[in-house]
């Protein structure tokens, strides 16, 4: 904690020093930065110990704190999947001593915890030092984040319960962490020269080679994945999360899918094209598509729904007289009045034989 | 085609579509005598039960025949909206989180509505949202930038300090590197908002880095790594490389489409590094420290490091190499009906300019060029077009985007050979989107 004290004083101090700089180019912008300003955000330590502090602690030291500080999130032993994805665990001591974590390649736990991938220990001890805790983050002091570190390696196994963490063993630890050998920059994604040139990375060459072929690229489609259809609604209903005007609309995925065009032929009755007809003169079209919706269901839906009713060609002859509303949402449909009774008998006929455009 | 009422596909017009296409051609044939009927149905389900009453007859669309209450009252007047929001009727269209991805909403992210977007520009208030530790609404007159390191002079600005300088405003998209990797390994969300929604664009205003680097005597022969550092909770940190800085365009920005930065985004201070992963894009930049190496920091040793086959991870994986997707036709949506389809999306790619995109409607078979809507921006969204005539049948499609490195967008089939399906990020492979007989569209993957 001493160290946030001494950078409050220093920036009381400097607030009243009107140091500017002479900057080249733009005079009056900028002002150089004290010692103790530097000090109290240059906080990082990278994987070649630059930056690392003074400071020590033991596995046992972290107990306590951990206890207190982290397990609400992370669990007792680091293991917990309920807030974050577990920190240890899927490391072994044949890990430490090849430096590649086995159920990496294998699979075999269930997740990819820290422990597992993190190659580089200052990477750990700079995160929980700049960013833990998750409410405080910034508050433990240089013993308190060696502590937990030494806690944390000694849960994974790495470090005995009663080995001191101080800034030379910290570097020792290194050479026994799981996965120090785990990473690779050979790849095309960062800019500049490639290693061989000084640079990091391949060069900037892709992994990946497509070519823009126009016609007969390939013989079929391989098609390998759609989404489930017990997860149609699980973002929610997509009706909503579109817009209500222009060339689509969001699915309702709160109902069932449209149902496809073609009705299974056998079971279905034979069609006269009477009933089709009927709808399209008595204006039924304008309100359901046959397909789709439009102020109602569409008519393929209203089969989809009601076909496998016992009573379907009364339940839907009923409904074309009387009209009825809530079982496709509020709007109403009113009463049919105006279409003949030899109608609703063959628009019902049409309906339960597939519904099909004509 | 030639008849004004006759418009192909457009089947269902207003109100709440009352006339079939096959109606329409009836009409365009000379025979009426059936709009009565159907005019009779239309206005009864539009004011029923009520209207029925009356008995009247229309004579045409309700929406013209029945002045509405904006051409019959007064209005608002101006500022009622001080800042203004936008119609009612676009209360669909926000940021959305993808239920079960994240545990912790102060840690997780938020995606961009791409399903409902035209051209190019984001709207700031629809820009993914991506925090490590939360977001805070920070104080710009207690917001300081240091710059140490490897330079001369280690500084310190004030935002007056910044602001004052000599400004740059460019338009850039930034995409998150895990944005698509819900779908490594198989089809897992059900719209574009969600797939690639961590996505957006917009005009930055800025310095660039580099000045401020030259400003402070920055030792480029040594220092060819910087890090970036935000002033939030987890004081997030990422290592750029100092080719993009030297190159002017990584820049240090308040301003995004005209206003200062969204406190989600980074107000009052980001890092924009154009073509990079927005993890590398800083929010709430404190601090920037020139080094000879990379710092291998949380986000870049822990996270959004690629796993490959085999259990190696890629680290400092950072450039969003080229892809694109429709936006529209996209997965759940339904065409409203046959006909006149325009396939919409967008493309980009952070080696550069988009050159050409191509559209399949056949899953990748054949392929046609697509229209880019100028002008078209270096490490920015392209805005793409192409026609298209729904049948009724089920179909495909698909975009396939190239750079001016002339990289052509992968395949799932390409993509997983080499990287197999355990990466989580960089995921650019081409988006597939099927377009059912019923005319609902669905996310599925084509090898």
């Amino acid at each position: 904690m001493s160290r946030f004290s001494k950078t409050l004083i220093a920036l009381s101090l400097a607030a009243g020093v009107t140091s500017a700089a002479a900057f080249e180019g733009y005079p009056g912008i900028g002002r150089t930065a004290t010692p103790a300003e530097v000090q109290a955000w240059d906080i990082d330590v990278r994987p070649d110990f630059k930056g690392l502090p003074a400071g020590k602690g033991t596995a046992a030291d972290g107990e306590v704190l951990w206890e207190a500080q982290c397990a609400s999130c992370h669990g007792i032993f680091g293991e917990s999947n309920e807030v974050f994805t577990p920190l240890v665990g899927g490391t072994t001591k044949e890990d430490i001593k090849t430096g590649r974590v086995r159920a990496l390649a294998e699979g075999g736990f269930p997740q990819r915890t820290t422990m597992m991938k993190v190659p580089t220990i200052t990477t750990l001890f700079d995160y929980i030092r700049r960013a833990m805790p998750w409410t405080a983050p910034k508050s433990l002091s240089d013993d308190d984040v060696y502590a937990l570190l030494a806690y944390m390696l000694n849960l994974a196994e790495v470090i005995p319960f009663d080995y001191e963490l101080n800034e030379q063993t910290l570097r020792e630890v290194q050479g026994r962490m799981p996965n120090r050998n785990g990473m690779t920059t050979d790849h095309g994604m960062w800019p500049g020269a490639p290693a061989s040139q000084g640079g990091m990375g391949n060069g900037g060459i892709p992994d990946v080679q497509n070519v823009a072929c126009m016609t007969n690229c390939k013989d079929k489609v391989e098609l390998v994945s759609a989404l489930p259809e017990h997860a149609r609604d699980a973002h929610g209903n997509l009706a909503e999360q579109n817009r209500v005007v222009g060339p689509v609309r969001g699915q309702k995925t709160v109902e069932p899918p449209v149902a496809p065009a073609a009705a299974p032929e056998a079971a279905a009755p034979a069609d006269d094209g009477k009933g089709f007809a009927a709808a399209k003169a008595k204006g039924c079209l304008a309100c359901h598509g046959v397909d789709k919706r439009i102020v109602g269901p569409g008519f393929k839906d209203v089969v989809a729904k009601h076909r496998e009713r016992s009573d379907a060609a009364a339940y839907l002859a009923e409904k074309i007289r009387k009209g009825g509303m809530g079982v496709w949402g509020p709007v109403p449909m009113p009463p049919q009045g105006h279409v003949t009774d030899e109608e609703v008998e063959a628009i019902v006929k049409w309906l339960l034989s597939g519904a099909k455009a004509q | 085609m030639t008849h004004p009422d006759f418009r192909p596909g457009r089947i269902r017009p207003a109100p709440e579509n009352f006339l079939s296409g096959e109606q329409i051609k009836e009409v365009a044939a000379g025979r009426r005598d059936f709009l009565r009927n159907a005019f009779l149905a239309a206005g009864a389900a539009m004011a029923a039960p009520a209207a029925m009453a009356s008995g009247s007859k229309a004579a045409g669309d309700p929406a013209i025949l029945n002045l509405p209450e904006w051409s019959t009252t007064l209005g608002q007047p101006v500022a009622t909206n001080p800042y203004g929001m936008p119609s009612k009727y676009e209360a669909g269209l926000v940021r959305r989180e993808s239920p079960g991805l994240t545990r912790v909403p102060g840690s997780s992210v938020s995606f961009a509505p791409l399903q409902g977007l035209f051209g190019i520009i984001t709207p700031s208030g629809l820009h993914f949202e991506r925090h490590h530790q939360g977001w805070h609404d920070v104080d710009p007159n207690r917001h300081r930038l240091m710059i140490n390191g490897m330079v001369k002079t280690e500084a310190v600005y004030t935002m007056d300090d910044l602001m004052r300088l000599p400004s740059v405003s460019r338009i850039h998209f930034i995409e998150c590197g895990a944005n698509t990797g819900m779908e490594w390994g198989n089809v897992a969300v059900p719209t574009v908002q969600y797939s690639h929604g961590m996505l957006s664009c917009s005009e930055f205003t800025g310095v660039p880095l580099k000045l401020i680097l030259d400003m402070c005597g920055a030792d480029y022969k040594k220092g060819r790594y910087i890090l970036a550092e935000g002033a939030d909770g987890s004081s997030m940190t990422r290592t750029i490389p100092m080719e993009m800085v030297e190159s002017g365009e990584v820049l240090v920005a308040y301003g995004m489409n005209g206003e200062m930065m969204r406190p989600e985004n980074g107000y009052p201070l980001r890092l924009v590094v154009p073509g990079v992963q927005g993890v590398s894009w800083v929010k709430w930049l404190r601090r920037i420290e020139v080094g000879d190496m990379p710092w291998g920091a949380k986000d870049e040793a822990v996270h959004y490091v690629d796993m490959m086959p085999g259990g190696l991870h890629r680290q400092y994986t950072s450039i969003q190499e080229c892809k694109s997707v429709i936006t529209s036709p996209s997965g759940g949506q339904i065409l409203l009906d046959k006909g006149f389809h325009n396939i919409t999306g967008l493309a980009w790619s952070g080696r550069g300019k988009v050159t050409r995109v191509d559209v399949s409607v056949d899953g990748g078979i054949n392929w046609m060029p697509a229209r880019i809507e100028g002008p078209v921006q270096s490490k920015a969204l392209t805005r793409f077009n192409c026609d298209w005539v729904w049948d009724g049948k089920p179909y495909i499609l698909q975009s396939r985007a190239v750079d001016e490195t002339g990289y052509v967008q992968p395949t799932y089939g390409q993509l997983r050979k080499v990287r197999g399906t355990s990466s989580i990020y960089h995921n650019n492979a081409i988006q597939s989107w099927k377009v059912s007989e019923s005319g609902e569209v669905g996310n599925v993957q084509v090898l």
